[in-house]
């Protein structure tokens, strides 16, 4: 894991606190002066998040494992008006070195008010149907490194008794289904976990907010052939959940139907679609 | 952890998708025509080329937003390279007016950051739903052609990447020669990664508008000597009125408002040409009346006003995909240059040669390109006069009346436009653009298109419909 940050600015130098003032009169909301952590940093739908923040003038730290993409990422919202910019290239499946990689984050952003947790994988089903290792690494990718993150950063949030964790699961958790099981299994158990940090940590003034897209269009879907919903019109939506505290958002909205009938349809004649 | 992390993750560059199999093809020029099946590749980061073309066999072609016209941005069975994944704004100095951004981003979201800056395009086409690679790749020109040049007299510099792995940074000073064949060069020298743009500052959205109905291209010509210090410059021409009411038009003319006002980014466009309209729609009589409504909807001879910018320079992209109105055939474009020599007569004679054909053109626009030479050793404007009319696809008529108006411009001394053109033949593109076989050499072995196929090809073949 190497850690650098973006802005020359040492971390312990005091941070802007009032609205950065832009050239031509960009209006941020009122929430600008926001700290966020954003985990997965160059993937489709947190970059599109992060380019509404920087234009709100956030203040933004971003972890991914490839730096020549964070890199391009980071310039891209440095120059969106982001008012401070922290990244750290690390690869989130390495649970062992979490703690670390969060206190850094979290020291550099002088506090955190918001955690995205946007990194995953597709997998490959046929794959992963053959190959237990590959199924394994879907679920610890998906799963079991976001709830090593999460127990970090919750326990972070209790005690300052605020915060939000908007984590990105997946409409495929709400039903295992032939076609990618694998993956659904692994963003049901995300989704399950969220809930019940939610239940325990909701009363304590932390909002668990559980993100469930359907197919966006972005590089991790590429091969899918299926309709796929606009990247940014997802990304206003992530926002705006998280202006409002949501519990669950599905997104685009339509999913949340959807995926209602797509629960209840009996057993007895879901075991025979083809989905 | 139980999990082998050296375990190769699948993988963030796509395959790619796979061409349709029949009927819609998986990208289409604005034109939509010809059709041509090709497989489109999404690019996402600058590092995706070439290495995602390991293993393919065919050629390939970047390409933007499919705003080009005929088929320089098509690739007949090859792959399609689409950049507009790879849209994100680099860099920018409000000193300078220097903005870097990656080549997919487009002229449309390029303005979403700049006017909340105080800053707008240097040169700008009639849509700003094309990428900033493209403007370069086909070095586009705007309604201030006179005062501001081309697209790529604003490019300090960019990067190419070839298929082999090379990264050429590219200005007049370095690389100049990979500069100057890239710039108009079609895409075809290589894929442009990032490049620089010179922004230019404005107060305000607004335009001061004028709009002047006139009578002839020697009225039109009055009018424009007369304007000489207006910024932007266009006019709209009625080519299906014969008679006294032969090439009317309006002469629009439009500034920066120097009145400081509020620099809000635009709204989305909200109106969508639902479906393809039916073949007869666009008829002789229909394109007839709308002409007549466009001339008189100014009501008097002369007009003054504010506008926003949005109506003043993208009137048609208020309307997204109206390029269906022209139903499943398509449309081509005729766009022409002429040297001042030739300008009056030779339009006067096409204009002629098109009223009498029977083909209604929906649209015309005549300008006039300046004396400001353009860097590209393939760009189309030359000084002089410059029109472009769009055709319905017509079976038997719409064909032959181009390559007989190709002819006419290339008597005339003049040049057709590579980026608006599904119909030009070989022999006229090597005459109107000599350099070609220099060109040709800084042409990336991996990457070709199915307009230089076409504009390239010895044996004489050529499209008919």
């Amino acid at each position: 894991m190497t850690l650098s940050a973006f802005d020359p600015q040492p971390a312990t130098q005091t941070r802007p606190t009032t609205q950065p003032v832009h050239a031509g009169g960009v209006s941020p909301s009122a929430k600008v002066t926001r700290k966020i952590l954003v985990l997965g940093a160059t993937s489709g739908i947190a970059e599109a998040v992060c380019r509404i923040w920087a234009s709100q003038g956030a203040q933004l730290f971003l972890v991914a494992r490839n730096s020549e993409k964070l890199a391009a990422v980071a310039a891209d919202l440095k120059t969106r008006g982001a008012a401070y910019i922290g990244t750290a290239v690390a690869d989130l499946d390495d649970t062992d070195h979490h703690a670390e990689l969060l206190s850094h984050a979290i020291n550099s952003l002088t506090g955190m008010d918001v955690a995205l947790l946007a990194h995953g994988i597709l997998g490959d089903q046929p794959r992963a149907e053959q190959d237990f290792h590959h199924a394994a690494h879907i679920l610890h990718t998906n799963f079991v490194a976001p709830v090593s993150l999460l127990t970090w950063l919750s326990n972070y949030c209790v005690q300052r008794r605020s915060g939000v964790l908007a984590v990105i699961s997946s409409v495929a958790g709400d039903r295992g289904r032939k076609s990618n099981y694998l993956y659904g299994s692994s963003k049901a158990g995300l989704s399950a976990y969220l809930a019940g940090l939610r239940n325990r940590i909701d009363r304590e003034g932390v909002t668990v907010m559980t993100i469930k897209p359907g197919p966006v269009d972005t590089p991790m879907t590429a091969n899918m052939n299926v309709k796929k919903a606009d990247v940014n019109k997802v990304a206003e939506s992530i926002v705006k959940g998280i202006d409002k505290r949501v519990d669950t958002l599905y997104v685009p909205f339509q999913w949340a139907p959807i995926m209602w009938v797509v629960r209840h349809i009996p057993e007895r004649f879901f075991k025979k679609l083809n989905l | 952890m139980p999990v082998s992390t050296a375990e190769p993750v699948a993988s963030t560059i796509p395959a790619a998708s796979a061409p349709a199999a029949s009927g819609k093809p998986a990208f289409e020029s604005w034109g939509r025509y010809p059709r041509h099946n090709a497989r489109v590749v999404q690019l996402h980061w600058q590092s995706d080329f070439p290495g995602i073309l390991a293993g393919s066999h065919d050629s390939a072609l970047p390409v933007g937003m499919g705003r080009s016209y005929g088929d320089v941005c098509l690739l007949n069975g090859g792959t399609l390279l689409q950049t507009t994944g790879m849209n994100r704004l680099l860099d920018f100095d409000p000193d300078t007016g220097i903005l870097t951004a990656e080549s997919g981003a487009t002229l449309a979201q390029i303005l979403d950051f700049a006017v909340p800056h105080g800053f707008f395009l240097p040169v700008t086409p009639g849509t700003k739903y094309v990428t900033l690679g493209g403007a370069i790749a086909n070095d586009i020109h705007g309604k201030n052609h006179e005062v501001a040049g081309s697209f790529g007299n604003h490019v300090p510099c960019f990067e190419l990447v070839r298929s082999d792995g090379t990264r050429i940074l590219c200005s007049r000073r370095d690389n100049p020669d990979w500069f100057h064949a890239t710039i108009g060069g079609m895409g075809l020298t290589g894929l442009i990664t990032w490049a620089q743009l010179r922004l230019k500052p404005i107060v305000s959205r607004a335009i001061d508008y004028e709009g002047i109905q006139f009578h002839g291209i020697n009225e039109f010509l009055e009018l424009k000597q007369r304007h000489k210090d207006v910024e932007y410059t266009v006019s709209w021409v009625d080519c299906v009125s014969t008679g006294k009411n032969f090439a009317r038009g309006i002469f629009m003319l439009g500034d920066h408002s120097k009145v400081p006002g509020e620099l809000k980014p635009s709204p989305e466009p909200r109106l969508v040409f639902p479906f393809e309209a039916p073949g007869f729609a666009l008829n002789r009589t229909s394109v007839s009346a709308f002409n007549t409504l466009f001339f008189h909807k100014q009501r008097k001879p002369h007009v003054k006003t504010i506008q926003d910018y949005e109506p003043f320079f993208y009137p048609l992209d208020a309307i997204l995909h109206w390029n269906r109105m022209y139903g499943r055939n398509g449309l081509v474009q005729f766009q022409y240059s002429l040297p001042w020599e030739t300008a009056v007569e030779g339009t006067d004679a096409i204009l002629r040669a098109i009223a009498n054909s029977g083909l209604a053109s929906f649209l015309a626009v005549l300008k006039t390109f300046g004396d400001i030479p353009s860097l590209g050793m393939m760009s189309f404007p030359q000084p002089g006069i410059m029109f472009a009319l769009d055709f319905p696809i017509k079976t038997g008529i719409t064909f032959p009346l181009l390559e007989r108006l190709g002819d006419m411009t290339l008597d005339y001394g003049g040049r057709l436009y590579p980026a608006k053109d599904a119909a030009m033949t070989s022999r006229q593109f090597q005459t109107f653009y000599p350099n070609w076989e220099r060109f040709a050499r800084f042409r990336d072995p991996m990457i070709t298109s199915s307009f230089w196929e076409r504009v390239t090809d010895t044996t004489g073949a050529r499209l008919t419909v």
